[in-house]
């Protein structure tokens, strides 16, 4: 394709990506590196029978004056990375210097936003991701074995917890773990305590908001290995169990290899999207006990007071998380062009 | 395959037995239970006596005379206006979709056929524009969106949510565009098309089943979104997700619970609808980046 043909192409869609993608990640990083301006005060001095006061106003017009000229706010530098929302430093050095052990310093750190945030992050990323993967696996083995007549309706229902909008279904899930939901009410039973509940523990929240994270990516996986079970060479199969393999052989020896290159496909997918978790949190009401980096920057911009700043930075650090769990996409999309 | 399934041990069919029916339980159940509850009122929803009341509708019948109430539907959609948030996710979803493809069907085209590096520069770019969560662009957008006075527009939204659906429609369609034969536009550039030209009489008439894959994709990222329409959207301008979400900051003090469960079977039941008719076409979406690599 000629060089002018390609850029006419190419010309509309690059244009949106460049002004709304790319501009608003320049954009949030320069807005990290400003904070708002201080309001102007100014001294007033009265005078009266009792003598003279002096007294502090506000100026509103310099305030807006100010505001009006240099819509940014005053440069910061990296000052709202290092504050107590964000990396936290002067807080994380004497939480270091004043805990005894290991435990305390991790139970201290957790009070730090940032830290609470990033944590459960990470924790959902990589406990999500692997079982993602093993559940989509077996019921997608599962599905194979099936008879063909009822695999339609069997993938019919399990896309519906893929497809179902993150927000409705993590709260069609929280309604049913509810206190007074069905299932919340079979777990009391079964842990024999009336009181139990689910929005007042943070290990089952912690646990919970997993459990809807499974649900809903567990069917991708499930599609994309289904696919790839179907193209497993019927010949090499028929060869193994005539050397005899077990069907758990030919599993382990035959389908899992095939399925080798879909399952870092699927890691990867879904390392990007689960670090993003956002919705069920809302759903699950569950920010006293769990929150993400991308809950974190919306709860900065909603709200009264919209903290910009302090959303931008936070940004800026969920970026770098994304880009170093990129990294390994990257490097490997290169080398097979290059091989290419 | 008949032969395998009589060679398979009762034990093994047992196994699948049974994990099928645990998943199907995991997977359909919430949604049928959900569906049934919605035409209930709340404390037969939520059953702290008795959890059988939900399925009977015990205090629905008290309440309200008969086993089944459309009260929370009436409650949502008309007191609470939630047809005018259905209206504006069905102007904001069409337009995101038209708008995706019309530049996706463009760019992915060429990408298909440029067999330069900088194409490939592109689509690497476009990969990591795709990982990026939509919430961390948000914060980019509202102080220019403040100061120009662009905040809470449809139009701004649908324009953004086109944005941030381009590098996933310019891959998708990249690789189904790949698997149309390159000798069948050049061969009609040879016979004297221009490059638009073989786009448009030959490219065009072969690439639906492509688009309408995309589409559907296209699609549900405009719906299911939150992040960017809660943040961009004035709330007389809201699509059905951010409604939900403000109904439970509202009414659910008030006890009005039945308001955001029938809202959410409202929101469920296009999406239904959407997998009944188009399963096959997002299996083949969700397969087209992970078996053709």
């Amino acid at each position: 394709m000629k060089h002018k043909s390609f850029f006419w192409f190419v010309l509309p869609s690059a244009l949106a990506m460049l002004l709304f993608i790319f501009l608003p990640i320049i954009s949030v990083i320069i807005q990290s590196l400003h904070v708002d301006h201080e309001q102007v005060i100014r001294t007033v001095e009265t005078c009266d029978l009792f003598g003279c006061k002096q007294s502090t106003t506000i100026d509103q017009e310099a305030t807006a004056a100010l505001r009006e000229a240099k819509p940014l706010g005053q440069f910061a530098g990296v000052r709202t990375y290092l504050d107590r929302n964000h990396l936290a430093v002067d807080e994380v050095k004497s939480t270091w210097d004043g805990s005894k052990g290991w435990r305390e310093f991790g139970s201290q750190m957790l009070n730090l936003p940032f830290y609470k945030a990033i944590s459960f992050t990470l924790a959902f990323t990589f406990v999500v991701t692997p079982l993602v993967i093993i559940l989509g696996f077996i019921i997608a083995v599962a599905v194979n074995s099936a008879t063909r007549k009822i695999r339609g309706p069997l993938i019919f229902f399990s896309l519906l917890p893929m497809m179902i909008t993150p927000l409705v279904g993590a709260l069609i899930l929280f309604w049913m773990v509810d206190a007074r939901g069905v299932i919340g009410i079979a777990l009391q039973h079964l842990a024999g305590n009336p009181e139990l509940s689910v929005k007042a523990s943070t290990p089952l929240m912690w646990i919970m908001l997993m459990v809807y994270g499974v649900w809903h990516s567990a069917p991708f996986a499930f599609i994309v290995y289904y696919a790839g079970l179907q193209t497993v060479s019927q010949d090499t199969l028929e060869a193994a169990r005539v050397d005899g393999a077990s069907r758990w052989l030919q599993i382990r020896h035959v389908v899992i290899p095939h399925l080798l290159p879909l399952t870092t496909f699927i890691a990867l997918m879904q390392l990007m999207d689960n670090f993003r978790v956002f919705e069920p949190i809302v759903s699950f009401a569950a920010s006293a006990h769990a929150t993400s980096l991308s809950w974190a920057i919306f709860n900065d911009l909603g709200g009264e007071t919209r903290q910009l700043s302090s959303a931008a930075a936070t940004s800026v650090l969920t970026i770098l998380g994304v880009a170093i769990l990129l990294m390994p996409v990257l490097v490997r999309t290169w080398r097979e062009f290059d091989r290419k | 395959m008949p032969s395998k399934a009589q060679r398979q041990p009762a034990t093994v069919t047992a196994l699948v037995i049974a994990i099928l029916a645990i998943w199907m339980a995991l997977a359909a159940i919430p949604f049928l239970w959900t569906l049934w509850g919605s035409f209930k009122v709340e404390g037969d929803f939520f059953s702290k006596a008795d959890w059988l009341n939900a399925l009977s509708g015990k205090l629905t019948q008290v309440e309200t005379g008969g086993r089944f109430t459309g009260d929370g539907y009436y409650g949502a959609w008309v007191q609470e206006e939630f047809w005018r948030a259905a209206w504006n996710s069905v102007v904001v979803c069409f337009f995101v979709v038209t708008i995706s493809l019309t530049l996706g069907t463009l760019g992915g085209y060429a990408l298909a056929r440029s067999t330069y590096r900088y194409a490939f520069w592109f689509l690497l770019a476009a990969l990591i524009f795709r990982a990026m969560p939509p919430i961390t662009l948000v914060s980019g957008y509202l102080p220019v969106f403040f100061q120009w006075n662009l905040w809470g527009h449809t139009a701004t939204t649908i324009v953004v949510l086109v944005a941030i659906n381009q590098p996933f429609t310019l891959w998708m369609l990249h690789s189904f565009f790949k698997n149309i034969p390159a000798e069948l536009d050049e061969s009609a550039m040879v016979d004297g098309c221009t490059r638009f030209q073989a786009f448009r009489h030959v490219i065009i008439p072969v690439m639906w089943p492509g688009v309408i894959t995309t589409g559907l994709f296209s699609f549900l990222l405009a719906y299911n979104d939150f992040a960017v329409t809660t943040m961009l959207l004035s709330s007389e301008n809201q699509t059905m997700i951010p409604k939900v979400a403000s109904f439970l900051g509202t009414t659910q003090t008030k006890g009005n619970v039945m308001f955001a469960v029938s809202s959410v079977v409202s929101v469920t039941a296009p999406l239904f609808l959407m997998i009944l008719f188009f399963q096959r076409q997002i299996v083949s979406g969700l397969t087209a980046g992970a078996v053709k690599g």
